[in-house]
């Protein structure tokens, strides 16, 4: 790991003008993702900017939903009876990321970020059209099994590796920037992360002088009834070879609104919208999930070792909504 | 001079106001001011005014506190916890496994916590109780997590034991140690080449069951 100095902010425009300072400088919240990544040489940085003080903290129910500080960990967020209750499959979501030592590490905003697994990424030995634009791809007919179906581009196949990022895109969550001059926007998370494109290297929304200061998540029926499954090489602790994000509102057997997100086939967290209206108005059926699911691959790119993810997502989805209409 | 890193995340209620990007921060640093304001006056007022952003760079010295004792290392702002414990400290029984948070080898608790200390800085934990697998022994006695693993034979070569003690304590006092599945889930951050599971996962239920 290359060395660096480190210099902890007491308030988010100091931060943000040590950023403006030092263009190259991190910010550094549990570290997980970015120590990783450092010491890999995949990333270097001159400074760490520790946000750890920053205010950007609480788990709080607010008039129209769900607000989660910026600096929360996912262990918090995961075990908090609010989230657990009313929005399950964020809950669901975070418990089944990572490892409970990196839970208690991990801040949300922090992995809302969280860069790729592709292996081609992680090796500086390789080119990489993120990691070094216009290097090229090896992905695209090499080792390309854990890589996306959907999304993808002749310059970048990589997955978005989240969870969270998944049930959150589901459930409409609005993530809070603030720039250095103290002004907030809101952002819906379906435009937070961007398609790679011809510029894989550009991942978020996010600018340089930004920071995030929470996410928010409306109240909803769909969210109270909301569930997480992710299929995984092992049992436990392993990123997901396809995971899916479902929440429905159902009277009377009939669907009123239907939320949908798959995770590990995307090149960002992927919402089904068109699949989603294809469940609206019908009957709660398996049939009626089985065409759902299969309008939320259409399009689908599968490479050479990455074709079983097409049926893996369309079972994985029906499972979700399955075991939601037996909870 | 050196942050105080003290009361972070865990201490913070949750309860701030909303987008208070401004309000606690202004208090917080407010405060720090008027606390600078009566130090002796030959402090310029730039430099109290850049008292909050002190930078740590090269080597420089840092204070942890392990097993409920504090301990000076001068050491550089990129040198990782586990490393400070191994290195710095000679508190060796931390394991380096993977180094990059996939193998749970270097668990150690920070205020109670069970994290990887391969993936956090020694600067970012200064002011925070870090225990190891040296602090848990009283003495001579055992800790029941250390006399679990040895009457359930919790190990072979016993390269990821350190961790695997310092998470099974954790995942007991977190209450996620009430069924042999809950355990399997809540002990998957640790791994044994060895596979030596099925006795790890009796000797934490044992002690969950004693708790």
């Amino acid at each position: 790991m290359n060395n660096f100095s480190y210099t902890p902010a007491a308030t988010a425009k100091e931060a943000l003008g040590l950023r403006k300072d030092t263009k190259e400088a991190a910010f550094i919240a549990g570290g997980t993702t970015l120590l990783d990544l450092m010491k890999a040489n995949v990333e270097a940085h001159p400074q760490l900017i520790d946000i750890n003080q920053l205010p950007f903290k609480g788990i709080q129910e607010t008039a129209d939903g769900l607000r989660i500080g910026a600096l929360e960990r996912m262990s918090d967020v995961g075990e908090n009876a609010l989230v657990m209750q009313q929005y399950p499959v964020i809950a669901e979501a975070l418990l089944l990321s990572a490892s409970p030592q990196l839970r208690n590490m991990a801040s949300i905003g922090g992995n809302l970020l969280q860069r790729t697994r592709c292996g081609y990424f992680r090796d500086p030995a390789f080119p990489c059209n993120k990691r070094n634009p216009g290097s090229g791809c090896p992905a695209q007919v090499g080792d390309n099994r854990n890589l996306a179906i959907l999304g993808t581009s002749e310059a970048c196949i990589a997955t978005n590796p989240g969870d969270l990022a998944v049930a959150l895109v589901a459930l409409d969550a609005v993530v809070v920037l603030e720039n250095a001059k103290g002004k907030q926007r809101r952002v819906p998370l379906l435009d937070f992360h961007l398609l790679p494109g011809t510029t894989p290297q550009r991942e978020t929304i996010l600018e340089p002088d930004e920071l995030i200061v929470a996410v928010t998540v409306p109240a909803a029926a769909h969210a109270r009834k909301s569930h997480y499954v992710k299929v995984r090489d092992r049992a436990s602790y392993a990123f997901a070879l396809v995971s899916a994000a479902v929440g429905l509102e159902v009277q009377g057997g009939q669907i009123r609104s239907a939320r949908l997100a798959l995770g590990g086939v995307g090149t960002k967290p992927w919402r089904a919208l068109e699949a989603e209206k294809m469940l609206v108005g019908r009957a709660a059926t398996e049939e009626t999930f089985r065409t759902a699911a299969a309008a939320a691959v259409r399009g689908a790119q599968p490479r050479e070792h990455n074709r079983f993810k097409v049926e893996m997502a369309q079972k994985t989805l029906v499972q979700a909504l399955q075991e939601l209409m037996a909870s | 001079m050196n942050l105080d890193t003290k009361g972070d995340a865990a201490g913070t209620p949750h309860n701030s106001a909303p987008e208070d990007g401004t309000r606690r921060s202004f208090i917080k640093q407010a405060g720090g001011i008027l606390g600078l304001a009566l130090a002796p006056p030959l402090i310029s007022q730039a430099e109290r005014l850049t008292a909050f952003s002190k930078t740590v760079e090269g080597v420089s010295t840092m204070t942890l506190k392990v097993n409920g004792t504090a301990r000076t290392i001068q050491a550089e702002p990129r040198v990782s916890l586990l490393d400070a414990l191994r290195e710095y400290l000679d508190l060796t029984g931390t394991k380096k496994g993977c180094d990059h948070g996939q193998c749970g080898a270097c668990t150690v608790l920070v205020e109670g916590r069970r994290i990887n200390s391969c993936l956090t800085l020694a600067v970012m934990n200064q002011g925070k109780e870090i225990t190891t697998i040296e602090g848990l022994a009283k003495g001579e006695e055992l800790h029941p997590m250390q006399q679990a693993f040895l009457k359930h034979d919790g190990l072979q070569c016993g390269y990821c034991t350190p961790g695997q003690i310092l998470s099974g304590v954790a995942c007991v006092q977190e209450g996620h140690a009430t069924t042999d599945d809950q355990v399997r889930e809540w002990m998957s951050g640790n791994l044994c080449r060895c596979g030596a599971y099925p006795n790890i996962v009796a000797a934490v239920r044992e002690v969950a069951g004693k708790a």
